[in-house]
């Protein structure tokens, strides 16, 4: 089914999300839709999918004016989205997630439903159990099941938005796959990302939008790179000849986007003060953290005898599947948990029985994922967070406003003082935590730090954290992201079922490798 | 008949109007919706269906509007927090003050009135079978009727695609929405069915258990229909079992009260609460992060059973449950 939008507008408050789109997405093909964060790449996709109600212009199919007032209506007419995070229900099994109102005829029964779960799974070659409850379900399988629920509710048209972020890469060569043989009977496949890689991949024709404007418009791939990241970000970003500040930002798009590294037609040079450069040597000093024969479990995770030392100056990487343990490990190194048996020092010292206050008050800080729930509080403003931060029982408001206004220049937070955090995109958020962590911490322990936020944004947030590094602060990172990775640890551990491989330093670490333990290929029997 | 046959045929029918309350109040909450007017719609719809009862002399009008008083009460609180967006938990509240002082208000010229009231029926044959007999099938309509209401809202519930539906609205309702199920108009739909079977339970008590009017006659039962369902995990057949357990505890703190007459009646009266209150904090103990640490450092041949043990009686509420749905 062909999918085409004309003059396409919707705003938020004063926002325009999408401005004035007119495109077409022919039938039979993979269209990828690119674009940096807040470019109304996913507003765009809403609106197809009916989960949004544009302010003006019409969408058709097939040449059909659609009037979609809501996503069941969309559905009806042939479309069907999966979201970033899957809209499905955790506390139902896969098959009553199938069934679930589903529309009348679509599946007459529960027996049929199951039949046709397996029968669309064994098709794609993906791997869903009917009755496995979802909440044991990976990110993947979910979004496997949200595939099959869609095609199975009579999906032509399918919609992903970002559907390889918190994936493994096994499961994103199932899902490409997948999506290639849909096309190639005929379905439509909308592909949204901001992975230059990825969309080189698997797409036919891509569209770039940068702040609600269509800047490409169904160019057929391959286009260079260069180009792509010309239109997603500006002439200004991708000019190699900006000077020493714009090659590293070069350098940190390419690692980024998943580009080899080689990939320019300059050699560009690396990070400064990374490399196994002498710098990385000389500051990693004392002890930060030193684990021995810690173990602790969470829910059904259990990680069993984990000892280690990481020195002041070093950045940890933690790999591996979701689930495998790194939050566990994050936890015990801030205080968030105790350990069962085993001891953990924090600069030589056990902080035997205090909370996470005594490790704050031994200059160790935890940047959660979970920005708004675990990290900062969505209805208070910056001023009123450095308020918190403040020991005595009056605030000092003024104090605390110039804090906030020095953060926000510091960190190029798009905020004010007063404005709620909630109101704030992901990267400024996490600007925020991180212009929150006072300037004398010995060690931060960052969760996914860079995830939902694009590439320029997870570039100023590594550049932070480098900073701090160079200030002499242990930095122990977990990541979904095997470049991100690479590109920033001085060693890496691979998390698998609650298992911890031995350091990977540096020389060692390439993809494959990684991969390959993420995999649990070299973990031995034990 | 023994004491013990007796005492169980008292259970059941003494629970039969919790039974009513507590299931539509579960159905209720299944769609993530919070009706805390219960007791007040308890209270209110009692003293309408003895009011109608006595006047039409029709107790099939009695019930039928007390139903209606329920379900115009659930109207109210959905379209206050439903379609207005005010807090579930607040409007419910004061709901259910308003309907008590308003029952009080307008049931005064029926106080101690004698009334109609549900006749008793045997079944006959059932009704003589050996133990089974007295135990089920000597009571009236409206007791085997919430014997029959168990089954079917657990079958309505887990056996059906609209329950199905309905569950999904208390998860997850972006989830239902888009799957194109109409949120706000359902849970609408939900909340006034679970408010006329809490209506119900008011008739079953005027017309029924407790027969005839007084003020603020079945105090306190909509609070503790509240708890049952918390108890019973929002499960039909655990929060049956929450509704009879709780009838026992009336019953034998009734006949305590001839046993121990050096103690006051007040505490008979308040014990079943306290005890309900223990019940609960037992129930939901495994929410609790601290006791699941310590069921894992217990010895490895204890911490299994521990574990599906704990596991068994955790019961989550619905993850949506009292939270608005926006529409994206």
């Amino acid at each position: 089914m062909e999918v085409a939008v004309h003059n396409l507008c919707k705003a938020f408050g004063a926002v325009r999300a999408n401005d004035d789109l007119t495109l077409r997405f022919a039938a039979g093909q993979i269209h990828g839709v690119l674009g940096e964060n807040g470019a109304g790449k996913s507003t765009l996709m809403k609106l197809i999918a009916g989960f949004l109600r544009p302010d003006g212009g019409s969408i058709r199919f097939d040449g059909r004016e659609a009037s979609l007032h809501g996503p069941g209506a969309a559905l009806r007419a042939g479309v069907g989205m999966v979201h970033q995070d899957p809209l499905d229900l955790p506390a139902f099994t896969a098959l009553e997630n199938l069934l679930c109102a589903a529309p009348r005829g679509a599946i007459g029964s529960r027996a049929a439903g199951r039949q046709l779960l397996s029968e669309l799974a064994r098709r794609l070659g993906f791997t869903v159990e009917p009755d496995a409850p979802l909440a044991s379900l990976t990110v993947g399988q979910r979004q496997q099941l949200e595939i099959i629920r869609l095609l199975a509710c009579g999906a032509r048209v399918l919609i992903l938005d970002e559907p390889t972020t918190g994936i493994t890469a096994a499961q994103t060569r199932a899902l490409f796959a997948a999506l290639r043989r849909l096309a190639a009977e005929g379905n439509t496949v909308l592909f949204v990302s901001h992975k230059l890689e990825e969309v080189a991949e698997l797409c036919d024709t891509v569209c770039v939008l940068r702040a609600g404007r269509l800047v490409g418009e169904q160019l057929p791939m391959p286009v260079p790179q260069r180009r792509l990241l010309e239109l997603m970000f500006g002439a200004a970003v991708a000019q190699p000849t900006a000077g020493g500040a714009g090659e590293v930002r070069i350098t940190a798009l390419r690692s980024e986007g998943g580009l080899p590294a080689n990939a320019g037609e300059d050699g560009t040079p690396a990070l400064p003060g990374l490399h196994g450069s002498p710098t990385t040597e000389r500051i990693a000093g004392e002890a930060v953290w030193q684990l021995a024969g810690v173990s602790a479990r969470a829910g059904s995770v259990a990680l069993r005898d984990v000892s280690l030392s990481i020195a002041a100056g070093r950045i940890v990487g933690l790999a591996g599947l979701d689930g495998s343990g790194q939050p566990i490990l994050l936890r015990l190194l801030t205080g968030r948990m105790r350990p069962e048996t085993g001891h953990i020092l924090v600069n030589g010292r056990a902080l035997s029985g205090g909370g996470s206050r005594a490790y704050r008050a031994a200059g160790i800080e935890y940047l959660p994922a979970d920005r708004l729930n675990e990290g900062m509080i969505g209805a208070l403003s910056l001023t009123e967070h450095f308020a918190l931060l403040q020991n005595a029982a009056l605030v000092d408001q003024r104090a605390a406003e110039r804090a906030a206004r020095a953060a926000i220049a510091d960190y190029a937070i798009k905020a004010t003082p007063v404005t709620p955090i909630r109101a704030l995109s992901g990267g400024n958020q996490q600007r925020a935590l991180l212009a929150l962590v006072p300037p004398d911490c010995r060690g931060i322990a960052c969760e996914q730090p860079t995830r939902g936020l694009d590439v320029a944004s997870a570039q100023a947030i590594w550049r932070r954290l480098l900073e701090r590094r160079l200030a002499g602060c242990a930095i122990v990172f977990a990541s979904a992201d095997l470049d991100e990775l690479i590109a920033y640890s001085d060693e890496v551990l691979v998390f698998f079922a609650g298992r911890v491989s031995a350091p990977l330093h540096r020389a060692e670490l390439s993809v494959a490798r990684l991969a390959e333990l993420i995999g649990g290929v070299g973990f031995g029997g034990g | 008949m023994d004491q013990v046959t007796i005492f169980l045929a008292a259970v059941l029918a003494g629970a039969a109007p919790l039974i009513f309350a507590t299931m539509g109040e579960t159905l209720t909450e299944r769609a993530g919706v919070i009706n805390l007017s219960l007791d007040g719609t308890i209270l209110l719809a009692a003293m309408i269906a003895f009011a109608v009862a006595l006047n039409t002399n029709s107790l099939l009008l009695g019930f039928g509007a007390a139903a209606l008083v329920g379900a115009l009460i659930a109207l109210v609180l959905s379209f206050l927090s439903l379609s207005l967006r005010q807090s579930q938990t607040a409007v419910g509240f004061v709901l259910a003050l308003l309907c008590t002082e308003l029952s009080s208000f307008l049931g005064a010229p029926f106080v101690r009135v004698p009334g109609p009231s549900v006749p008793f029926m045997p079944i006959p044959g059932l009704a003589s079978l050996p133990l089974i007999g007295p135990i089920l099938f000597r009571h009236d309509l409206a007791i085997y009727a919430s014997l029959l209401l168990v089954p079917l809202i657990w079958w309505l519930l887990f056996q059906t695609r609209t329950g199905l539906t309905l569950r999904a609205l208390g998860e997850r309702p972006q989830a239902a929405f888009a799957r194109g199920v109409p949120v706000v108009p359902t849970r609408y739909l939900v909340t006034i069915v679970g408010g006329a079977l809490v209506g119900i339970a008011g008739a079953v008590y005027s017309l029924d258990l407790k027969q005839g009017w007084s003020y603020r006659h079945t105090f306190g039962a909509g609070w503790i229909a509240l708890a049952i369902v918390i108890f019973g995990g929002w499960r039909p057949w655990r929060v049956a079992l929450g509704c009879y357990l709780f009838a026992a505890l009336e019953i034998l703190a009734l006949r305590m009260q001839s046993v121990l007459p050096g103690v006051p009646t007040q505490v008979f009266q308040v014990a079943p609460f306290a005890l309900m209150i223990v019940v609960l904090a037992l129930v939901n103990l495994t929410g609790n992060p601290r006791v699941t640490r310590r069921i894992g450092s217990l010895p490895p041949g204890l911490r299994q059973p521990v574990q599906a043990l704990v596991s068994r009686i955790s019961a989550p509420p619905p993850a949506a449950l009292g939270q608005p749905f926006e529409r994206p």
